[in-house]
């Protein structure tokens, strides 16, 4: 959605969304984290609320571990979703315009079909990326084992103790797995949407 | 049963203000150089480009008409628009590429199966448009303009991505689809082969304005248009097979009241044919000659008047428009000539036609030459075909 704004739409403050979304890419993950903790702490404006109305806390809880992921990865997303929109081609949403179809119309039919290389890998890379979040984790959700440790964090926490170096080596080499399983799974499925495109 | 168009729209480098009417149904060719603002008429015919101001009305219908407010987005208007480059869905199969426009209209005028055997791609159905060569992917596209059911058909020079071998092979498709459309087609090309064989009303554009509209046997012969100038300019006339004379090789054509003579042509008694008749292949002479049949190798003579002279200094020749009994012919001759005979409009002349200059148009209406490849099995009679005419529309 927010790609698609940010491809197709020209408004005044399209280059201050811009920058808010790519704003976790270019800032220290524990500036994130923190932010995240300023706003959805239980104090904060936005955690209060959930927290008063719904009685749901994010800080150092595994929905608080996704949700800074999910803020980490988000511009990585958009990128790659934005980068397949705009080199998706106008033309072919004229044609379906001539031939009778509205605008969620051409977006399911058309312009998403054919974007969705792009998104598809976007989609894989962030889950990847996902996988190795450590500082605006650590910093919002904490290291709690089995809650929201995250691979890199149980990693650093192996190192941290005496003789953990074995049980650090098992896991970075579930780490390095996982992200050449995704890598090669971008490449795969990108290869295979486009073929299924008819590129 | 008019289609009128009405535009007025400024761009930075040209101001489009044009006004015509065409016949309804029938084949309009906007001609004219490129940027002189033909397909601004396609696109805004279409909906996709707003102008500043612009009525389009099929026989009062009104499509379109920004003074009164009426501007409806392309997806809402029953308009078929075929793209210079086809435009398909590269991740639909043929059929759904077909089916598209179809799925989206209520009107069921035009039928599926119908418009797949015109255009010879019932073999295409499964595949997926980057399997498909330029030439068929063409024809898919027009199929699916014309599965949109629409009230007005757009083609944004068709052809012209195609190299002319593939042009050959779609024409006698557009040349046959013409005679089964019961709509109005307005056509952008820059080619005078598909002007003259699919036109029946020319729109002349130039720098935004409408140079000359009319019948395309009108035009073509006039001498005082841009169209006179060319190198191939030359009359389109619109005759019918009378008769064959074996023996002597020749066909008889009749041309309203006159008959043509030409070099035996392998067409049917009856069939209605276009043939073009070169400028510059036509002789004038002022004297009769009872004997000019038996001394010359000539066949055609006919007597007519001069009814236009103008000047052609690219050629160094002076284009003579001679108002003759079937229609009007156009004759490019020596500024000379012109003196030495006396020439002038009401002048009574004979134009001297030699049956081989004379040129049946491919595809003739109702009886196209097949294409060397593809489509093979598809062999219609045009009696299947009339079917396509489109019934009476609901208003």
């Amino acid at each position: 959605m927010t790609a698609w704004v940010l491809a197709r739409s020209r408004f005044p403050g399209r280059s201050v969304l811009n920058a808010v979304v790519h704003l976790p890419l270019v800032l220290p993950p524990v500036v994130t984290g923190w932010l995240l903790l300023v706003l959805f702490g239980v104090r904060g404006p936005l955690g209060a609320l959930l927290h008063d109305w719904f009685g749901i806390r994010l800080v150092f809880t595994a929905a608080g571990a996704t949700l800074a992921c999910a803020v980490m990865v988000f511009p990585v997303m958009v990128r790659s979703v934005r980068l397949s929109l705009e080199s998706a081609d106008l033309g072919l949403e004229q044609a379906a315009r001539t031939l009778g179809a509205g605008r969620l119309d051409r977006l399911v039919n058309i312009t998403l079909p054919l974007a969705s290389p792009g998104i598809m890998v976007g989609a894989i890379v962030a889950f990847a990326t996902c996988l190795g979040e450590f500082g605006a984790v650590i910093t919002f959700a904490a290291n709690i084992p089995g809650e929201t440790q995250t691979l890199p964090l149980a990693i650093y926490a192996a190192l941290q103790v005496p003789g953990g170096e074995a049980k650090a080596a098992q896991l970075s080499l579930i780490s390095l797995t996982l992200a050449l399983i995704g890598l090669m799974a971008s490449e795969w499925a990108g290869r295979r949407l486009n073929t299924a495109l008819g590129r | 049963m008019t289609l009128s168009v009405e535009l007025h729209h400024h761009f930075s480098t040209v101001t489009i203000d044009m006004a015509f009417s065409v016949p309804n149904p029938g084949v309009t060719v906007l001609f004219g150089p490129s940027g002189s603002g033909k397909s601004t008429v396609i696109v805004a015919a279409a909906g996709l480009l707003r102008p500043d101001q612009c009525r389009i009305a099929i026989d009062g219908e009104i499509l379109a008409d920004t003074d009164a407010g009426i501007w409806l987005p392309p997806e809402r208007r029953r308009v078929g628009l075929v793209f210079q480059d086809s435009r398909l869905f590269p991740h639909m199969s043929v059929t759904n590429n077909l089916m598209f426009g179809m799925r989206r209209t209520a009107e069921r005028i035009i039928d599926f199966d119908e418009v797949v055997a015109l255009l010879g791609i019932s073999d295409l159905l499964a595949r997926r448009p980057n399997t498909l060569s330029g030439g068929e992917r063409q024809r898919v596209a027009i199929g699916r303009a014309l599965l949109r059911q629409p009230q007005l058909l757009l083609m944004d020079e068709p052809l012209a991505s195609l190299d002319s071998s593939r042009k050959a092979e779609i024409l006698p498709y557009l040349a046959r689809l013409k005679t089964m459309l019961q709509l109005p087609v307005l056509y952008v090309t820059h080619s005078l082969d598909e002007l003259s064989q699919l036109a029946d009303s020319i729109v002349l554009i130039d720098s935004g304005s409408v140079v000359a509209a009319g019948p395309i046997a009108e035009i073509a012969a006039r001498a005082d248009l841009p169209l006179a100038q060319r190198d191939d300019a030359g009359a389109v006339l619109s005759c019918r097979v009378a008769s064959q004379y074996a023996a002597r090789q020749l066909t008889r054509l009749t041309w309203g009241p006159a008959e043509l003579w030409i070099p035996q042509a392998d067409l049917p008694e009856g069939l209605d044919v276009r043939v073009r008749v070169p400028a510059r292949e036509i002789i004038l002479a002022r004297t009769e000659v009872d004997s000019v049949r038996d001394a010359f190798s000539l066949h055609n003579v006919l007597p007519g008047t001069v009814r236009a002279i103008a000047d052609d200094p690219d050629h160094r020749a002076v284009l003579v428009e001679v108002a003759l009994a079937g229609g009007s012919v156009l004759s490019r001759v020596t500024p000379d000539a012109v003196t030495r005979l006396a020439l002038g409009p009401g002048t009574p002349v004979l134009a001297l036609i030699k049956s081989m200059s004379i040129e049946v148009l491919g595809g003739a209406q109702g009886s196209p030459r097949r294409p060397g490849s593809g489509g093979a099995n598809d062999v219609r009679r045009a009696d299947d075909l009339r079917r396509l005419r489109a019934g009476p529309r609901p208003s």
